[in-house]
Parts: C-alpha cells; sequence; structure tokens
C-alpha cells in the first residue's frame, strides 16, 4: 500500500513525486511508457515562460510566474541546463499595438518584472536577423530556455533518491476506490493508494474517467517543429514570439539550451492520442510562419523536425484539484506553460496532498542531484582527471556532439537509466546531433545490449525491450 | 614529444594513402590519427567486393583493400593512433598546426605539426535533413549505419525492406538485405536518374528483380513505435509529390541513401574556407586549403564513388604535404580560377598556381545531369586546352581529366571547364 501514487512520469508527475518525497511518504510513479519524460514533456518548446501571456487570477497565470521564478535555483541545486535568454514578441501591424500593451498588463498584474515594450528599429537593434517588417515588440528578460528532458529526468531521480518507486512500462487499466483506498489494476498487477494523482498528459481524461463521474476532456492539440544545427544556433538569442492568436502563441523561433535552433510549433487540434506524426503542411507552415519573423532562418540546416501533443483541456485552464472522489487528484489541461510550472505544479498538488492527510518533513530529504557528466562542457584539466580515473571518457562515442563512452555509460548505469537509444539520446545528447545517430547508434546499441544482456538486435529505439518479438522472429 | 612534421586527420584509405606517399617523400615524423579502434574507415564495413581494379588491378572487398594499405603503413612503420578524435585544429603564431586530441591513452592534449592532413570522410545525409513527414519510429536506418550493423555487429534488422534513394550504398545494401533474407521491395529514387553507379544497379538490384523507381519519394512513414510501412509517390520535374500517385508499401525497415556529406566541422572551426557545392575545402591543384600547410584528400574534400581514386588522390595530397614540410611554403605564383561551366557541377581544385604545377594536373568534377554524345571542353579565354568526344556521362560518375604541363603553361587568365552538345 502506497500513500501517493503517481500516473504520469513527465515532468508534472515527476516534480510532484519530487515534491512529495521531501515527506516520509510512500510515493510510486506509474508510467506505461519505457522511460520518465515519454510524452507531452519530451516534445515541446523548452521555454521557461516569464508569464505575461496567462490571463491574471488563473492557475495558468500563478502557476507559471511561481514556475517561471523557481526554475533557475532548481536547474543548479538538480544540476539541468537553463538559461534566461529573454523573449520578445513580435507585432507586425501598427493596428495590433494595443494587444503588446495589454500584453504588458497582463505582465505587471501576474507579477512579472523586465516586461518592456520597444520599437521595430529597438528590436532588430538587438536582435539583428528579425524580419523588417516587425513594427513593435513586448521584451521580456525573464523568459529563459531549458532542456525539458534533462530537467524531468532530474525531477525523477531527485524523488527516486528520495525513496520514491517508479514502475515503468506499466499501464494502468483500471482504478476502482473502497472505503478511501484505492486499488489500481495495472498490466502487472494491483497496487493500492490512500491518494491518487492523474498526471497522465494528453490520457488524463482516460485515468480521471476511471475514476470520476464528471465529465473531463482532453483534446491532443498536435505541435510540429523543425531543428536545426547547432551551426544555425546563433540566428537569434532571444525566444522570438508572435502576437498570440487563438490557437496559441504562433510560430516561435529559438535558440535552444544545448545552442540549437529550434522553430515551431504549428497549433492542430486531433483526435489520436498517439499521432505525434510530422505532416508536409505542419513543416511547411513552420517554415513559412517562422520566416515572418526571422529574415533568413537556415532551414537547409534542418537536422530532424518533430511532433508533440500538448494536452489541452476544456476548462481554458490547468486543472488542478481534488476530484469529486476525495482522494484523487486531477493535474490535467497542462497545456503550456506547463513545462514552466510543473516545479509549481508540484508544490501545488503537495499542498492539496496536505489537505488530505498529515505530511511531516524527512530528515534525510537530498534536495540536490548531479546529472550525467557532459563532458564537452568541462575545461581541459577536468577533462584530463577524468579520463585518468575512468579512461572510458577519453573515447568519443557521438562525434556531432562530442559525448564520450563515459557519459552513455553513466546514462545507462545510473538509477533510472536509460534503456533505449532514445533513452541515452536524451540523457547525453548521443545522436542528437547533424548526423542523427548514424554513426554512434551501433555503439550506444552495443553498451545497452550489454547492460541489458540482449542481442544488438533487440535494442529499441523507444519502447521496451519486447521478448515476444523476438520469439516472433525465432 | 608532441611535435611531428605532418599530422593525418583520417586513418581510412585517404589517411593512409596519404601518410604513404608522405613518407615515401621523405617524411618520417609523422602520425595518422583515426578515431575508431582499427585503420580502414568505411571500407571495414564495405565487404563487396569491386575495390581495387585502378589500384592494384584485380577486384578486392572493402577489407581487403584497407588491409593492403594498413599493411604498408605497418610496414612502412608509421606511427598511427586508435581511438584517438581530433577535437580541434588551429594555426600556431609560429605557422605551426595545433592538433588537439583526446583518446583515453592521452586524454585531451595538443600535438603540433608542420602540415596536416585532413582525411576525415563523410557522413550520411539523415532523414532529419530531408524533411520527410511522419513518425519517427524504430527501423529508419541511413544505409551505411544498416551496413554496418548487419555487415560488422551481425544483426538482423529487418525482414522487409524500402530503400529511399539509389546512392551506391543504398544499391549495395539492398543486394546485402536480399542475401540476408530479408525482402526490397523498392528503391525509390527523387531524381529522374539514379545516383549511384550503372554496375551498382545491374548487380544489386536488376539481378535482384528489385525495381527502381525513378522521380519517387517517400512522402509519409508510418508506425508509432516500430516502423510499419512508407507511402511512395511520383514526383513532378520540380520534384514536388504529385497528388494522388502515393502508394502504401508496408515495410519494417526504411534505409535511406540520400546523399553524402563531407564532414569539415573541424575544417570550419580552423576557418578553412568551404565550397558549398561539395561542401569540401576549396582546393589549389596540389589538393592544399585557403590555410597554407593543410591539405584534403578523399570524402572529406568532395565524395568520390570509387575508392582507387580517393587513393590517387591522396598519395598526391601526401606528396604535396611533403614537399611543403621539406622546400617551405613555395613562392605563389600565378594563380588562376577554374570555372565550372555548363553541365559542371564543380570541379577539384578550383584554383592552380601555376608555380607549383606537376607534369600532370588532375581536374575531377561530376556533371549536373545526364549528358550523351557530348564534349568535356577545357578552355582559357580562347585557348583550348582539352576536348574530350564523351558518349555519356552521368552524375554518379566523377571525371577526371588530365592537364599537361605545357597546356598550362601557355595560358595567363582563368580556366572554363564545360560540356559542349556535339551535333552528330
Amino acid at each position: 500500500m502506497y500513500d501517493v501514487i503517481i500516473i504520469g512520469a513527465g515532468a508534472v508527475g515527476c516534480a510532484a513525486a519530487m515534491e512529495l518525497s521531501k515527506y516520509k511518504l510512500r510515493i510510486c510513479v506509474i508510467d506505461k511508457e519505457s522511460d520518465v519524460c515519454e510524452g507531452t514533456s519530451k516534445a515541446n518548446s523548452a521555454i521557461v515562460h516569464a508569464g505575461f501571456d496567462a490571463k491574471p487570477g488563473t492557475l495558468k497565470a500563478e502557476l507559471n510566474v511561481r514556475g517561471s521564478k523557481l526554475m533557475k535555483k532548481l536547474s543548479e541545486k538538480l544540476d539541468f541546463a537553463y538559461k534566461q535568454n529573454g523573449a520578445m514578441v513580435l507585432c507586425f501591424d501598427e493596428a495590433d499595438a494595443g494587444k503588446l500593451e495589454e500584453l504588458k498588463q497582463r505582465a505587471s498584474i501576474n507579477g512579472v518584472e523586465g516586461v518592456s515594450i520597444i520599437s521595430g528599429d529597438e528590436a532588430r537593434k538587438l536582435e539583428p536577423s528579425l524580419s523588417d517588417e516587425v513594427k513593435a515588440a513586448l521584451l521580456a528578460n525573464t523568459s529563459a530556455i531549458v532542456c525539458p528532458f534533462e530537467m524531468t529526468l532530474a525531477f525523477a531521480e531527485n524523488a527516486y533518491a528520495n525513496g520514491t518507486e517508479f514502475r515503468l512500462s506499466e499501464k494502468v487499466s483500471a482504478i476502482s476506490n473502497k472505503d478511501g483506498v484505492f486499488t489500481v489494476t495495472t498490466d502487472k498487477g494491483e497496487l493500492t493508494a490512500g491518494i491518487v494523482i492523474n498526471a497522465a498528459g494528453v490520457f488524463a481524461d482516460e485515468i480521471h474517467s476511471m475514476v470520476s463521474a464528471q465529465p473531463m476532456k482532453i483534446t491532443p492539440r498536435r505541435g510540429e517543429y523543425m531543428l536545426m544545427d547547432k551551426a544555425a544556433g546563433s540566428t537569434v538569442s532571444r525566444t522570438i514570439f508572435q502576437l498570440p492568436t487563438k490557437m496559441g502563441k504562433g510560430i516561435l523561433v529559438t535558440p535552444t539550451v544545448h545552442g540549437n535552433l529550434l522553430a515551431g510549433p504549428t497549433a492542430e487540434d486531433i483526435d489520436d492520442k498517439l499521432d505525434v506524426a510530422t505532416t508536409r503542411q505542419g513543416l511547411d507552415e513552420v517554415r513559412a510562419k517562422g520566416s515572418l519573423s526571422v529574415k533568413n532562418i537556415p532551414f537547409n540546416k534542418v537536422i530532424t523536425g518533430f511532433s508533440g501533443l500538448r494536452a489541452v483541456g476544456d476548462t481554458g485552464d490547468f486543472i488542478i484539484r481534488e476530484s469529486d472522489v476525495k482522494g484523487f487528484i486531477d493535474a490535467a489541461g497542462i497545456e503550456s506553460p506547463g513545462l514552466t510550472s510543473a516545479p509549481a505544479i508540484g508544490e501545488y498538488l503537495c499542498e492539496i496532498v496536505s489537505g488530505i492527510i498529515k505530511l511531516e518533513k524527512k530528515d534525510n530529504y537530498i534536495d540536490t542531484r548531479k546529472g550525467v557528466v557532459h563532458f564537452g562542457t568541462l575545461t581541459k584539466e577536468q577533462q584530463n582527471e577524468l579520463i585518468a580515473k575512468d579512461p572510458s571518457y577519453g573515447r568519443i562515442v557521438c562525434r556531432c556532439e562530442g559525448v564520450t563512452e563515459g557519459e552513455i555509460l553513466d546514462a545507462i548505469n545510473r538509477p533510472l537509466g536509460a534503456r533505449t537509444l532514445d533513452g541515452v539520446k536524451r540523457r547525453t545528447r548521443a545522436g542528437m546531433g547533424r548526423c542523427q545517430a548514424g554513426f554512434c547508434s551501433p555503439t550506444t546499441m552495443a553498451l545497452i545490449a550489454q547492460k541489458l544482456g540482449i542481442s544488438i538486435a533487440d535494442v529499441r529505439k523507444t519502447g521496451a525491450f519486447d521478448a515476444d518479438r523476438r520469439q516472433d522472429d525465432e | 614529444m608532441n611535435k611531428y612534421d605532418l599530422i593525418v586527420i583520417g586513418g581510412g584509405p585517404a589517411g593512409m594513402a596519404a601518410a604513404l606517399s608522405a613518407k615515401k617523400a621523405g617524411i618520417n615524423d609523422l602520425l595518422i590519427v583515426e578515431r575508431d579502434s582499427v585503420l580502414g574507415g568505411i571500407l571495414n564495413q564495405c565487404i563487396h567486393n569491386g575495390f581495387g581494379l585502378h589500384t592494384f588491378k584485380e577486384e578486392l572487398t572493402g577489407p581487403e583493400y584497407a588491409e593492403r594499405y594498413s599493411d604498408m603503413v605497418k610496414q612502412e612503420e608509421i606511427p598511427y593512433e586508435l581511438n584517438t578524435m581530433v577535437l580541434s585544429l588551429e594555426q600556431t603564431e609560429d605557422g605551426l598546426k595545433a592538433v588537439t586530441v583526446i583518446s583515453p591513452k592521452r586524454g585531451v592534449q595538443t600535438l603540433y605539426a608542420k602540415a596536416v592532413i585532413l582525411a576525415m570522410g563523410c557522413r550520411e545525409r539523415p532523414r532529419g535533413a530531408l524533411n520527410i513527414p511522419g513518425f519517427r519510429p524504430q527501423g529508419v536506418y541511413t544505409a551505411g549505419t544498416a551496413q554496418k550493423l548487419v555487415n560488422l555487429e551481425g544483426a538482423k534488422i529487418g525482414k522487409q525492406v524500402v530503400i529511399l534513394g539509389s546512392g551506391d550504398i543504398g544499391l549495395i545494401m539492398a543486394r546485402r538485405m536480399t542475401l540476408e533474407g530479408a525482402k526490397v521491395t523498392a528503391v525509390a529514387e527523387l531524381m529522374p536518374y539514379s545516383s549511384g553507379l550503372k554496375r551498382n544497379i545491374v548487380q544489386c538490384l536488376d539481378d535482384f528483380g528489385i525495381p527502381l523507381l525513378l522521380s519517387h519519394t517517400v512522402v509519409d512513414i508510418k508506425g508509432r513505435e516500430k516502423l510499419e510501412g512508407v507511402y511512395i509517390a511520383k514526383v513532378d520535374e520540380k520534384l514536388r509529390p504529385i497528388e494522388g500517385t502515393e502508394e502504401y508499401y508496408p515495410c519494417d525497415t526504411l534505409l535511406l541513401s540520400c546523399g553524402l556529406i563531407p564532414e569539415n566541422e573541424l575544417s570550419l572551426g580552423a576557418g578553412i574556407e568551404i565550397d558549398p557545392r561539395t561542401n569540401g575545402a576549396f582546393v589549389d591543384e596540389s589538393l592544399e586549403t585557403n590555410i597554407s600547410g593543410v591539405f584534403a584528400c578523399g570524402n572529406v574534400l568532395h565524395v568520390h564513388d570509387l575508392v582507387d581514386f580517393v587513393s590517387e588522390e591522396s598519395s598526391r595530397a601526401g606528396a604535396s604535404a611533403a614537399e611543403y614540410i621539406l622546400s617551405g611554403d613555395r613562392q605563389k605564383g600565378r594563380v588562376i580560377d577554374v570555372n565550372a561551366g555548363n553541365g559542371v557541377r564543380y570541379t577539384v581544385p578550383c584554383r592552380i598556381d601555376l608555380n607549383k604545377t606537376s607534369e600532370l594536373t588532375h581536374i575531377r568534377f561530376r556533371v549536373t545531369g545526364v549528358f550523351k554524345n557530348t564534349a568535356i571542353v577545357v578552355k582559357s579565354g580562347d585557348k583550348e586546352l582539352l576536348r574530350k568526344r564523351t558518349q555519356i556521362l552521368v552524375p554518379s560518375e566523377m571525371v577526371d581529366l588530365l592537364l599537361k604541363k605545357e597546356k598550362l603553361s601557355e595560358i595567363d587568365q582563368s580556366i572554363d571547364v564545360y560540356i559542349e552538345e556535339v551535333q552528330k
């Protein structure tokens, strides 16, 4: 019997686990995927929004601003990449100048500092690649970029270090509630808990409906992106938004925290919660709309395209509350600014839990976490020290991103370690570069195969090693 | 201890041939740096035959060809270091080249050399760069990665295969996968002609009844975790997919053979000027880049179709580097440009230093399309330096021209290389 079962190992589920693991609780995180950060959390713009966009008075506004303020310190304590690069919202039509003013007022009500309105020329002075059509812009200095995988992994690993159990590759099929005890049925068995937190992303409505009779609908809103080579990474230094439309924040162009250039997302409501395919129309739209903001985006340097699904709720705001069923807490409809808000959502969920059961602080809580070393970011002296201790750090496996065998072995061998090529990629960046794993994947596959004691052909790109499939082959 | 006359970056066919030739020209203080755990580069995974017809007058497999060279390297006692990757290349104030390497043995260390030969080879264009829409499942590989998995790791990667792109590695892998028991249903090629060698189309596709769909491309990829199939559509003359022509091909494996890109990130970091047509360095006839004492050869300079051409070219780079080391940076003579004219995509070299030319100057290039019954013409102003009738020219086959020294001594302005229609 657990005190709390969290369904979903994305940014929100892991943030909740991290927050709750400060207390004397038995916590378990369940996810149907074989790794943490496999859904919405892995495919998004990776922006820490300043908080000028959310409507004042909403949970989105409150948690966005709080999350944005927490993020820098968390990134230092938990060792994930974060950079405050600032943002601009571009206005292309003088008639829309009022909309910038409105955003500025929102910023002020929401308590966001460092927001001002500048002219098109001032904007171009700060970002020389901006289009000549830019008439004015909102400048937001506290906007930042983050590595969403590292962030989620950091939350998960910290929660794990503080005693949280993770049950991955386990799919919840039913939840029942009797005498204040939830029984969560999965494809691997039954688990019980006093409290269940639903952080199931685009599937949150399905999980919710297993318990509650109150309606909830989550619509997957697909966003397509194009990621460009690091050689294009300095095209802009800030995150460049366009004035929001009904369908979202428009196409943004931003450097990533690792120095690539990212353009996207489109916004398309779809039915299929698994449909993370890109489309020709979508990629064309990214190209066309992105080019409105920034001149000469080097689309010939695209190294990959991808899609993510935002979990759009039916209330216009985040749905974070104890449901009509006591002890069953929803954290649903976490669309943008969900990534930014995640740490604040974790706190907020913890508060809700404290209203249900009494929380008692742990004595031996660990508040830091050390990530996989990123060899390339070390000084030469540090690099040589590391190689002297462990020669596998002297062997480059991923030549494009300069990732060493030591880093890959660490990613595989650490708690909640990588079991797939994508798992290694998200922890180390091996395969994230311009050749997109062409050279390094056979070596990485061999290292994973060795760890799992399977053949190299059975190493998966994503998902779990599938024994059935191997039997089929034999 | 860390100072050398010559450092050769890369121990594949280009690097080994360059080092051997430099050694032969009297350079004893040299080092080959190779990131893999063996010499030979990509040849090690090319277990098919067809290598060495020009160089050794016999047909070898890739590993055999590599072994001939690595045996010579060992015989000549040319030092080489494996598992060693170059992180950066810079010039020092006193004209030396600083080569920072990493290896388990050395750690991160900077070596110095009078001259450097770039022989890092090329990489494959990945799916992302092709902007093929759809899912990103397991089962999509570049042809070379698949080749490594199948030939070196012994992995069975799939049973039903579609190949996009008809580059040579894709064609070779069509045959290889068939021999491994897989069914290759189609090879789709965006262009109206193949980018692979004729002999590979015959021996790898025709002999196995594998259809080559020219002017076709993959427009969608299905399967969330594992590849389930692809849609292939016809393209119009502007290479845009034609709506309504999509056909579904179930498959568990999609191999991409859509072009090779010389791997010049190191060169760019060193300030070497890169020709956007080849993605390789701009070089003169001695294969020297814009940085004196830095030479380039093999697939890092421009993508070759025959390893024999790589070896020959690299020998010249080795000899040029030796001459640079032994006689210092020679005074530059009159430098003339070599221009790619009608039908010629690029030329290597792109400039000729008339002071440095040897008895024969190679000009290598690829054509922009298929040309039947034409002539290759090399002209300088009004002076025709060379005219060569050809029955057929295709982009997949590199052309190698030789200009005699006496011809070059007559000229004083830039050279144009172009294809001329011939009246029948």
